[in-house]
């Protein structure tokens, strides 16, 4: 049973993310995007981490996936807006770049096989509210704290943008 | 593992169909009950006392011809009614509806997913929600269908954060996010009273997270026809209309089990407890008639208004205020 579900979500996932990058509507790839980061929660929570696996969703699929939509929506984005490839570079930069990264991609997946073992132990209560908000708010606190003022920052920022552009017109 | 699977099943077709009827027969009391305020009968025709109208209103909704408009986007288009129609149905499954019952000697906890993120579950299942309605909007290239998405997507998320620092403060007053903890912290104190700014900050946003009146602006007739839905008909457009009472019903389940002490009462036998728990969410959906056939609609800047500069430093605040107190005792 447990095979299963890690297959067909598993499957799921891979084919949406697949999808994302082949459609050529920018709705659809939104929507795909969107049943990938639910079928990955879906793994999550088979690894018992049920806390990261609804983080998932309310952050990626719930909050952040929603302005990629807005943002689609509203300036009503098609393939063709974007133009054909501008530099001549940008093709061969494109295939280098992927090759560097499936290649890193591999490096880590080799080395993560030959340390499976160490996976196992980690999985068994891993994840719930209390164990992260208690590694967050003592060994992680710094980084934590300096995350939220960053996010203050970019929200001021968007505010003094859209200010400016308001006063112009 | 065969039987905890046949009695979870059992629990499941349980809670869909009572959610489902209380949808269906939402329908039929929201028509008599606003009737009665504007000194009309509403439908009496179907059945005795008009009963069987949410029957006839079904069997219309299924028999209608189901119109899909040449200019909408077509696979979006379809997907959109079933976007608001699922979560609707699956956010239920973690609220407590009774304490326990007893059947042939085997005792049935009277919830189907005892999780201890149960809140953070609700809230993820809600957020997913949204898509129903941009989706909806942006795939009828309607200008009504568009302008009522936009507005109920803005007043979804603007309303959302408040809510969330609500529940917020219940979850810091009873120190988990186990909906079954915090329903057996309200033994003594109910949350209502121990938590009186939360419960009216949770009110208010949960009826602007579910487009009612006075915050119906997504759907506002005079202006929108009807909002993102406007180009829907037949079962797409029941599957709307399902998910929103659906919603309501969820709403009104959280708020009983947040701050009314969930099923909690008088006497303390399992049949009991579901008699209480099903009381108190009527009461909440009662009161959102009640809203709907007295209040006026606000206006868009108003809402907006009200939302990020009255709603949101109260909840806040007021988290504020909970977290020193629970610090200090």
């Amino acid at each position: 049973m447990e095979y299963v579900i890690f297959f067909a979500s598993a499957f799921v996932a891979i084919v949406c993310a697949l999808l994302v990058i082949s459609q050529k509507n920018p709705v659809a790839s939104v929507i795909f995007l969107i049943m990938a980061f639910v079928a990955q929660a879906i793994l999550y929570i088979q690894l018992s981490a049920l806390f990261v696996a609804i983080l998932q969703i309310v952050v990626y699929a719930g909050a952040i996936m929603v302005l990629f939509l807005f943002v689609i929506m509203l300036l009503n984005l098609r393939r063709d807006d974007f133009g054909p490839e501008k530099h001549p570079l940008q093709g061969w930069l494109t295939r280098i770049f992927g090759v560097v990264l499936v290649a890193e991609l591999i490096i880590v997946i080799a080395r993560g096989v030959s340390q499976s073992e160490s996976v196992d132990t980690a999985a068994s209560d891993f994840g719930n509210v209390e164990q992260v908000a208690t590694i967050l708010f003592t060994r992680y606190v710094f980084p934590f704290e300096l995350t939220s003022i960053l996010l203050i920052v970019a929200i001021i920022g968007a505010v003094v943008l859209g200010k400016r552009r308001a006063e112009e017109k | 593992m065969l039987e905890i699977a046949i009695i979870s099943t059992i629990k499941v077709i349980f809670v869909f169909v009572a959610l489902l009827t209380a949808c269906a027969y939402m329908t039929l009391i929201e028509r008599r009950v606003v009737a009665r305020f504007q000194t009309r009968l509403g439908p009496i025709y179907a059945g005795p006392n008009g009963l069987l109208q949410p029957v006839a209103d079904l069997m219309k909704l299924i028999f209608k011809e189901d119109i899909i408009p040449e200019h909408v986007d077509k696979k979006i288009y379809t997907i959109a009614p079933l976007a608001a129609f699922i979560p609707a149905t699956l956010s239920i499954a973690v609220i407590p509806f009774g304490s326990s019952i007893t059947i042939f000697g085997r005792e049935i906890n009277l919830v189907l997913s005892d999780l201890n993120v149960g809140v953070l579950y609700v809230f993820a299942i809600t957020s997913i929600g949204v898509y129903s309605i941009i989706l909806s909007g942006w795939s009828s290239n309607s200008k009504y269908s568009l302008l009522g998405s936009i507005r109920s997507s803005a007043q979804m998320i603007s309303y959302e954060v408040s809510m969330g620092l609500a529940v917020v403060s219940v979850v810091l007053v009873s120190g988990s996010l186990n909906l079954n903890v915090i329903v057996a912290h309200q033994e003594n104190l109910w949350h209502i009273f121990s938590q009186p700014v939360a419960f009216i900050i949770f009110l208010i946003c949960g009826i602007a997270e579910t487009n009612r009146a006075p915050f119906d602006l997504p759907e506002a007739e005079s202006e929108l026809v009807a909002g993102y839905h406007t180009e829907y008909s037949a079962m797409k457009f029941g599957m709307f209309f399902v998910g929103e009472y659906a919603n309501m019903v969820t709403v009104s389940a959280m708020a009983t089990t947040l701050f009314l002490g969930g099923w909690q009462g008088p006497g303390d036998s399992g049949i009991l407890s579901m008699f209480w728990f099903g009381l108190k969410v009527f009461l909440f959906l009662f009161l959102y008639l009640w809203l709907r056939a007295t209040t006026p609609r606000f206006r868009y800047d108003q809402l907006m208004n009200f939302g990020w500069k009255v709603l949101l430093p109260l909840a806040i605040l007021n988290v504020l205020v909970t977290a020193a107190a629970v610090l200090i005792i």
